[in-house]
């Protein structure tokens, strides 16, 4: 987890760093070019913790989609019967109207996985696009911008996000969309004090004397040199994003039947913890799996993309 | 000091009214007040029609608005139309509702902070170490867990303990649905007995998150304090490495994380929500539920503009509390 990876910027290959007795023929030394994407790519995979999450993460989501066609029932199957215990037909068992849980825990995860995806997409761009140009324009778009920040901030998004999907119906769409709306202000944070600071380096001040626009200049300076930022954050809004959702289908606020998710699975199932336990572990692993890995590959990318920055 | 305290309360008062607005028009166009009368049988048109007038929902949603600002400025919050509650009041309603909560979040952020800055600050001095290692798994661990599994997991083998302690003939112990209705009374000993028992479960579940972040947040700002110039110069007096740590380290690495805490307070509230339904407390979280299957719009925007006020209140305090605090904060 936290073991001290290779990510000092001193042990990795820069040009012209090569001694000279590098070359047995005593001739000029031949420099070897990293670009700042091998650097990361370079770090990045050799970070154990967050390269054991992404093999982790990327078979748990090929398993989720692959296997229900080779293991799963349909779940309009209600041929079993009622809380069969686990059997080799019935891996984790059936529920309460004979639906076989693990087909029910492989579709709450495609769904869990879509929404988070979907709310991660969009508050990510939302939360760049306002954090860069508030950062950019300052004066008056930045106060503009910190005051909807402040805005979206005042209520617990939980409770907003609730009433606005019972108003339009809980399609897992809807609710990726909801909360993707309700969770770009800590982007549109971080990003707005990058870019502040990026936006007094002389590259910026040089495009834009050579006429460059406000877009081009945010799209093409400002957006590329906070990949790392935006790449880490964009991680951690997604795990937030299915945790928040597991939260709300929980207390019956978020997804509603026929879609399904897996904090819709747990509510269906959770009291039968005390009786059947599997039917609360293989939805609560499925979720933590899902929010752990994604985790520590945020926290791999952050000290990949910036060795410098302590971990937190 | 003065001049931006007025400028931050005004501030936030122009975000409270603005935000009244937009909750308004949210809460309103997420359903029909009069679904269920229109859903009756040989309801004519006219009906309808004259219902609407009588509630003033024939009017746009600025006009609507604008009576209910109104109103709840000269504490008038109108009344709830849901089935079952039908004109109940919404501000004792919330009042009592925001009672229950409010005492589960104080106590359980006041443990969060309390053992996540010490475990924070420790793991943050002995960097690398197996508590550092322990410290870190934990957090990442609790941070990936949603809330209410906590809750779920605690209240079954709670239930268990109960069971266990009646055998050893104690009786219950941990109340798992809701605290005692009757209040907590009897002998100073029978008191503390029925209080925690209702309130350890949900404290600790709602508190392992908040910990979680917490500690990471303290641990962080306790290693950058250790490398500062005023703790090297602390040692080079010949301090000792207690009062090195404890007078000069710990006191500043303290600022950032309770400012955190006065900012998170939104979250806290939200994760409250969901705790308090795995343990059937008759707080905010189950009034919400309940104002939103039966779509009560009075009651909803009752319950938003309280929380409202709450958050932007904890905003308006960590904001002048870090400019107080830390010197070094422009005021602008």
């Amino acid at each position: 987890m936290a073991e001290i990876t290779d990510t000092d910027p001193r042990t990795t290959t820069h040009p012209g760093k090569v001694p000279p007795s590098a070359r047995p023929d005593g001739g000029e030394p031949e420099s070897v070019y990293l670009t700042q994407g091998q650097l990361v790519r370079r770090r990045f995979l050799r970070h154990k913790a967050a390269m054991t999450s992404l093999t982790i993460f990327v078979v748990f989501v090929l398993f989720v989609y692959i296997a229900p066609y080779f293991l799963g029932y349909s779940l309009t199957n209600l041929s079993a019967g009622s809380y069969e215990d686990p059997s080799p037909a019935h891996i984790f068992g059936t529920d309460q109207v004979g639906a076989d849980v693990f087909s029910l825990v492989m579709r709450g995860s495609q769904y869990s996985l879509q929404i988070g995806l979907l709310a991660a997409a969009i508050a990510t761009v939302l939360g760049v696009l306002l954090g860069t140009v508030a950062g950019y324009l300052r004066r008056g778009t930045d106060t503009a911008v910190s005051r909807v920040t402040d805005l979206f901030l005042v209520v617990p998004l939980q409770a907003v996000a609730a009433i606005l999907i019972a108003g339009f119906g809980g399609s897992w769409w809807l609710v990726g969309l909801v909360l993707g709306f309700f969770l770009w202000m800590p982007i549109a944070r971080v990003t707005r004090a990058e870019s502040l600071s990026l936006s007094q380096r002389e590259f910026v001040e040089a495009a834009r004397a050579s006429g460059a626009t406000t877009g081009r200049i945010v799209t093409k300076h400002l957006v590329p040199n906070m990949v790392g930022t935006i790449v880490v954050n964009a991680t951690l809004t997604l795990a937030l994003a299915v945790l928040t959702e597991a939260a709300l289908s929980f207390i019956g606020l978020g997804v509603q039947i026929p879609d399904t998710s897996l904090g819709l699975v747990l509510n269906q199932n959770y009291t039968q913890l005390a009786t059947r336990p599997w039917l609360f572990w293989a939805p609560f692993v499925a979720i933590v799996l899902i929010s752990l890995t994604i985790n520590f590959i945020g926290d791999g990318l952050r000290d990949a993309f910036d060795p410098r920055q302590t971990r937190r | 000091m003065a001049a931006y305290i007025v400028r931050r309360v005004l501030i936030s008062i122009g975000v409270l009214f603005v935000a009244t607005f937009l909750l308004y028009v949210a809460v309103a166009s997420s359903g029909d007040p009069l679904a269920a009368l229109k859903a009756r049988p040989g309801i004519s048109p006219a009906t309808i029609e004259a219902t609407a007038h009588s509630l003033g929902l024939d009017q746009p949603v600025v006009v609507r608005w604008w009576h209910w600002l109104t109103g709840v400025l000269t504490g008038n919050w109108g009344t709830s139309v849901a089935l079952g509650a039908a004109r109940a009041e919404v501000f004792p309603a919330v009042a009592h509702a925001l009672w229950v909560t409010i005492r589960l979040v104080v106590i359980a952020e006041l443990l969060a902070l309390l053992v996540g800055c010490a475990v924070g600050a420790v793991a943050a001095l002995r960097q690398y170490s197996i508590t550092d290692y322990v410290a870190t798994t934990l957090a990442f661990v609790l941070f990936a867990m949603p809330v209410f599994c906590i809750g779920i997991i605690l209240k079954v083998y709670g239930i268990q303990l109960n069971l266990l302690l009646i055998d050893l003939g104690v009786g219950r112990w941990l109340t798992t649905a809701g605290p005692p209705d009757g209040g907590f009374t009897g002998s100073p000993g029978e008191v503390l007995f029925k209080f925690t028992g209702a309130y350890l479960l949900p404290t600790i579940a709602l508190a392992a998150i908040s910990f979680a972040a917490y500690s990471r947040f303290q641990r962080a700002s306790m290693l950058e304090t250790m490398r500062s110039d005023y703790v090297r110069t602390a040692r080079a007096k010949g301090l000792s490495e207690r009062q090195v740590v404890l007078r000069h380290a710990l006191r500043n690495a303290l600022l950032p994380v309770t400012t955190y805490f006065a900012y998170n307070f939104a979250a806290v509230f939200g994760g409250a929500i969901v705790t308090e339904q795995v343990f059937g407390w008759n707080g905010m979280g189950s009034l919400l539920v309940r104002s939103i299957q039966q779509y009560d719009p009075n009651m909803l925007m009752g319950w938003l503009m309280v929380t409202a006020v709450i958050v932007v209140l904890f905003n308006l305090l960590a904001d002048i509390a870090y400019s107080y605090l830390d010197p070094r904060i422009r005021l602008g």
